[in-house]
């Protein structure tokens, strides 16, 4: 996919966003409310057409048949019957697609009861997500699109679906995720891509961009004194408070940093917890690149319009 | 699996079991024509006995199957996000149509051969000129059907739902079906004789008649069934939403 934008009317979702997708790779899309990653993959799945750019499924359209048949989707939004049963649902599904897998087999293998006579409508939300999940997988597709799959899921089917997607990974299946979730983007993406206002504001191999920046943060009591603590770690170190008692030391990552910083919580009479060196969270740098957008302007005119 | 055609037929076989399981549909589709033959057929309610009704309850059969069954169900599979969802899957939109044509025409079917069927237990005795009755009643399922995709992806759900169900009673009762608009005001009945559901009615009774009076109204309940069609269908074409 190479150059997406997508506008509604006035309003820019997505804005010269590109990205490719290889076998056996798993990547994520991250990034406020807003932000334009339902859009893009609504474009990559066809049910949306980009405003401009390219987009390839394969080398096919997204909206042809040869790219339809070798993918799977999970919508955020929708994309099941209330009143039919999880296996009329996949059965009916598997007579579309030349190579199924088998609706049985998939559904025992996510926890639903096969034989269960209760429509759709009657399952909990984390079972309705699993039935979701099965019609995606059916196809047994060579690349999987999945907007928000673990909304609604408690902690045990969570775990369960990120171990299923490094199994797909493992065995050569494309992924495309959304999520708010960044610390299952942690577990199970190989690249990720933050969107904000619709642009692409980092991208990468998760662990170049949990490393970029030789950083360090911690946690304390908020509304530390920034410009003390700056000044006892000396030049070459900035200090943000980037959510409330949420801190972030920018510059070398030295054992000497760590022991400047504990010294001066020590002294002020703070405790310092979390301490993670040389590393930030997904979360800092999503948290950071959403100011950063916003600072920069590139989503006021998004929001504007 | 995976040619067009099995897709389409998949789609239709999908579509005919969440009918048939669906109990509302089931009562629009069956259960209110058969009560209406029972009750028109063995009362004096319509003048005419049970060669008067028939017509009537067949644009009813008609009427329900094509556009108040079609829209619910339709609607339905927008608000859930089926349509969205199946719109990734290998059926293309053409499919998908061809599906629910097929399915839609199945079921009315049902309703008019169980409806003719009752009528002629009932003493019907089928005249007229088939081919002509044939005609005017897939004309009328045409009708029917392109305004009920129309309703069904424009509003809301249980907008359709209302506006389904309001259009299947006003049409029954005041659409020239079941009072015969002779004995409303002239202005009325004039305005009444150009809607669908009064022309699909007449075209049928003229139809199905031993001793028609003519083709002149024949023409015009074609013309007028034409005419709602071609406006249906440009208007779903134009203004129907996938989602």
């Amino acid at each position: 996919m190479s150059d997406l934008w997508v506008t509604y009317g006035t309003t820019r979702a997505v804005a010269g966003v590109s990205f490719t997708v290889a076998a056996g790779q798993t990547t994520a899309l991250v990034g406020p409310n807003g932000a334009g990653k339902t859009s893009t993959v609504e474009v990559c799945t066809g049910l949306r057409s980009a405003t401009g750019g390219q987009v390839e499924l394969f080398g096919y359209p997204p909206s042809s048949l040869a790219g339809r048949t070798r993918i799977g989707v999970m919508l955020q939004n929708g994309g099941l019957y209330p009143t039919a049963r999880p296996l009329e649902w996949l059965t009916y599904l598997a007579k579309l697609y030349p190579d199924p897998a088998d609706p049985s087999t998939l559904l025992n293998s996510l926890g639903i009861d096969p034989k269960t006579s209760a429509p759709t409508r009657r399952l909990s939300g984390g079972e309705q997500q699993r039935v979701k999940l099965a019609a995606a997988l059916l196809p047994k597709p060579e690349l999987l699109f999945l907007d928000e799959p673990t909304a609604g899921l408690d902690p045990a089917a969570r775990l369960d679906l990120l171990g299923a997607l490094r199994r797909l990974g493992a065995d050569g299946t494309g992924i495309v995720l959304t999520t708010h979730a960044l610390g299952d983007v942690e577990e199970v993406a190989d690249e990720v891509l933050v969107l904000v206002g619709g642009h692409l504001v980092a991208s990468g191999p998760v662990v170049d961009l949990i490393g970029a920046g030789g950083s360090t943060s911690f946690r304390a009591t908020a509304g530390l004194e920034l410009g003390a603590l700056a000044g006892a770690l000396g030049s070459g170190y900035q200090v943000q408070e980037n959510r409330p008692g949420n801190y972030l030391v920018t510059g070398p990552t030295t054992p000497q940093l760590l022991a400047d910083i504990t010294n001066w919580c020590a002294a002020a009479g703070i405790q310092a917890t979390e301490i993670r060196a040389g590393g930030r969270t997904l979360e800092d740098i999503v948290v950071e690149a959403t100011r950063n957008g916003i600072a920069a302007g590139e989503i006021a005119e998004a929001a504007d319009s | 699996m995976s040619t067009s055609w099995a897709r389409a037929r998949a789609h239709t076989g999908w579509e005919l079991r969440l009918l048939l399981r669906n109990g509302e549909q089931l009562l629009l589709v069956f259960i209110i024509p058969i009560v209406l033959v029972l009750a028109l057929g063995l009362t004096t309610f319509v003048p005419g006995g049970v060669d008067a009704a028939i017509p009537k309850v067949l644009t009813i059969s008609i009427l329900a199957g094509c556009f108040t069954s079609l829209a619910i169900a339709t609607g339905f599979e927008r608000r859930s996000g089926a349509l969205r969802f199946l719109a990734t899957t290998p059926l293309t939109r053409a499919n998908l149509l061809t599906g629910k044509a097929i399915a839609t025409a199945v079921v009315t079917l049902l309703s008019v051969l169980v409806v003719s069927l009752l009528g002629i237990a009932l003493g019907w005795r089928p005249a007229g000129t088939w081919p002509v009755a044939i005609g005017i009643a897939l004309l009328g399922c045409l009708t029917f059907a392109a305004w009920g995709l129309f309703l069904a992806g424009t509003l809301r759900a249980e907008a359709v739902l209302a506006v389904a169900n309001g259009v299947f009673l006003a049409l029954i009762l005041f659409g020239g079906i079941i009072i015969d608009p002779t004995q409303l005001p002239e202005a009325l009945a004039t305005a009444i004789a150009f809607l669908p559901s009064a022309a699909l009615a007449q075209g049928l009774t003229q139809a199905l008649d031993p001793n028609p009076v003519g083709t002149a109204q024949l023409l015009t309940s074609a013309l007028v069934l034409s005419a709602w069609t071609l406006a249906g269908a440009l208007l779903a074409r134009r203004f129907f939403h996938w989602e």
